[in-house]
């Protein structure tokens, strides 16, 4: 099932299953857009708490960091959710595409990751932020950087969170990435683990409006469930590039797709 | 610093995800029993937005349901346990924090804790 695959992928790349859930439901089944965001988001949340409850333990992920892009992505989702009724349905295709064909032209524009951050950030050693994130040999030390930049990425994350009903993993991944210079496991887990903070957020508007339904998000969630328990489980040893290169390939072929329903 | 107790907290906060999100399965799952058995033709159409009724949207309306035994309650409960587990999550690490004396993150949790219980009560259009 879709689902299944969608958790999958979405655990994989700290994506969130959103992204792949929210088309295939409009474009494979025909669901009306407010409907398939309400049980995106559902299903953003089962993947996140899935999988970070495995990546929690294994000490990847940054909870300081992720508490305090929190604030963050929350106020952006509580807007986003608000601003969604008032938009067209076009419109919020058009833009879910754009999203995505920007996530994927970022993830794969930007090779040289510089490992190496000997120096600390003012800000994030305020902040307490830095930490240790276990490799082949042994617990590696890492600095946290750009921290107003992440900060206000993360703001944007939560506007398309609660707007598009995405985990926004893309943008957050990018934000601690690039922005934060966060390795890129612990960005993936991070961000993983805040989505479903985002999307609660995103969620209870949603639910109290009415947009989740019972039917069509039971199925959504159990099949997504299934498939995100599945991809924490492969991450652990999987390979960074190939990562996002899957990442890349399968939103952009997504966001070909919404922009052209949204323009016809 | 801290190291022992981050840890020690992340593995707590690890099992308190695991347990919502499986505990909200089981409703789901329940639920959705329920459903297809009662409704043997599940062709709702979901290609015009009709919006949920009103005892599918608030707190009360879907417990009220979920007690009936309903399968949209029922389902409509597992998702509600689904979005309390990382708000549960937050309200944890409020603790956690106040354990450490780690008031910059103490204020930090609470905002976003604010936020969230602001969404799920107060955010009734």
């Amino acid at each position: 099932m879709g689902a299944l695959a969608a958790g999958f992928l979405g655990a994989l790349t700290g994506l969130g299953g959103g992204v792949v859930i929210v088309p295939l439901l409009t474009l494979a089944f025909g669901v009306d857009i407010h409907y398939a965001i309400g049980a995106a988001l559902v299903s953003v949340i089962a993947t996140s708490s899935g999988a970070a409850a495995a990546f929690v333990r294994e000490g990847y992920s940054n909870v300081r960091v992720g508490m305090f892009l929190e604030v963050a992505t929350v106020v952006g989702a509580l807007v986003g959710a608000a601003l969604v009724l008032h938009l067209r349905v076009s419109v919020i295709s058009i833009l879910f595409g754009i999203v995505l064909l920007y996530s994927a032209y970022a993830s794969i524009t930007d090779h040289a990751h510089s490992g190496a951050n000997a120096k600390p950030d003012r800000i994030a050693t305020w902040l307490r932020m830095d930490s240790t994130y276990p490799t082949a040999d042994g617990l590696e030390n890492y600095h946290v950087h750009g921290v107003p930049q992440g900060f206000g990425l993360m703001l944007v994350a939560g506007v398309l969170s609660g707007l598009l009903g995405i985990g926004s993993g893309a943008v957050k991944v990018l934000a601690m990435d690039k922005a934060m210079k966060l390795p890129f496991k612990v960005s993936t887990t991070t961000s993983n683990f805040m989505i479903g903070v985002t999307a609660a957020a995103g969620a209870g508007i949603y639910l109290s409006r009415g947009y989740i339904d019972p039917g069509l998000a039971m199925p959504v969630m159990l099949g997504v469930l299934a498939g995100s328990l599945l991809g924490a489980r492969i991450l652990a040893g999987a390979k960074v590039r190939v990562l996002r290169l899957v990442f890349s390939g399968v939103i952009a072929a997504l966001a070909a797709e919404m922009i052209y329903k949204g323009l016809k | 610093m801290n190291e022992q107790t981050d840890r020690r907290m992340d593995e707590i906060i690890g099992r308190l995800l695991q347990a919502g999100v499986i505990l909200a399965a089981v409703f789901v799952l329940a639920g959705g029993i329920v459903y297809l058995a009662r409704h043997s033709t599940p062709v709702t159409n979901y290609r015009v937005f009709q919006g949920e009724p009103a005892e599918l949207r608030t707190v009360p309306g879907i417990l009220h349901e979920a007690l009936a035994l309903r399968g949209r309650g029922l389902i409509q409960l597992g998702l509600l346990i689904l979005i309390a587990t990382p708000i549960a999550r937050v309200a944890f690490s409020v603790v956690a924090f106040l354990y450490e004396r780690d008031w910059t993150y103490v204020v930090v949790t609470l905002v976003v804790l604010g936020l969230l219980f602001y969404s799920l009560l107060g955010g009734h259009g």
